[in-house]
């Protein structure tokens, strides 16, 4: 007995707040990066706790396509940080017009 | 309530607290090291929840390998002091109080919708072996596709990263 799967949703409902909040305030690229790490670590915490829930081992399966999405996402979200901050020497979204 | 159901909620707590100390820092570099604290914490959680092999990936994934990839971009970039962190408030306001509504009421549907969704979960580990016979048993393809997602981003990343000379010569031009 752990707890109920409904205690696991809302600790990721928070965890993307948090996460949506990173992207969306902070006035850095790399934080947006960061708030979609975020985001994506909250979705996989769900999907195991789905995957307690009804024993079933398709909820892992889904996360580690999240894992590969994730590292894809965040070598060529960096890459563009870097391209970007070749161009306007700056890392605030602001200064790109 | 059960030895597991204190630890799941110390665990849950320290990953609010320290996700919520990462995204709260001024130093990036900050921000990074309590992350790994949370993606650890996150790892705990997988490992109570029945997933060794993904809390390990957690580990090796999320903690070691893009985190180290985060520090070594902001090594990379010049240090500087932006004059505001934020946005203007009024630009992210509503998103941030949208979403936080939006997690009022998930939490009220998630609270009063299934009561069969009220049990408690029960303790299961579905280990490495079972696992990965599993995935290759019925993914295999998507499998296939995420490795050749990797294949693109490693050549995106490559044709991103690349130093442009032509570029450089025009600026030099310029100057």
């Amino acid at each position: 007995m752990i707890v109920p799967y409904n205690h696991v949703l809302i600790l990721a409902g928070i965890l993307f707040l948090m996460g949506m909040f990173c992207a969306t305030a902070r006035r850095n690229l790399i934080m947006i990066v960061v708030g979609l790490e975020i985001m994506l670590n909250a979705a996989s915490v769900a999907f195991i706790g789905a995957a307690l829930r009804w024993q079933h081992m398709e909820g892992q399966a889904i996360v580690l396509f999240i894992f590969a999405v994730a590292a894809t996402e965040v070598s060529v979200g960096l890459a563009l940080i870097v391209s970007a901050y070749r161009r306007t020497g700056s890392v605030d979204p602001g200064m790109f017009k | 309530m059960t030895f597991y159901t204190i630890l799941f909620y110390i665990l849950a707590a320290l990953i609010i607290v320290t996700t919520g100390l990462a995204i709260t820092r001024r130093n990036m570099v900050h921000t990074i090291v309590y992350l790994v604290f949370s993606f650890f914490g996150s790892a705990m959680l997988f490992y109570l929840l029945g997933a060794p092999l993904l809390a390990a990936l957690e580990v090796i994934i999320y903690a070691g390998a893009i985190m180290i990839l985060f520090l070594f971009i902001i090594m990379m970039l010049k240090e500087e002091a932006p004059e505001s962190r934020l946005f203007p408030f009024r630009q992210w306001l509503p998103a941030t109080l949208l979403g936080f509504a939006y997690l009022v009421l998930g939490s009220l549907l998630v609270v009063s919708a299934d009561p069969e969704t009220g049990e408690p979960l029960q303790i299961a580990t579905a280990s490495p072996a079972m696992f990965g016979e599993y995935l290759f048993r019925t993914h295999w393809l998507a499998i296939e596709i995420a490795s050749l997602l990797l294949l693109i981003a490693l050549v995106g990343a490559l044709r991103l990263g690349r130093f442009d000379e032509s570029e450089s010569r025009k600026a030099e031009d310029a100057s």
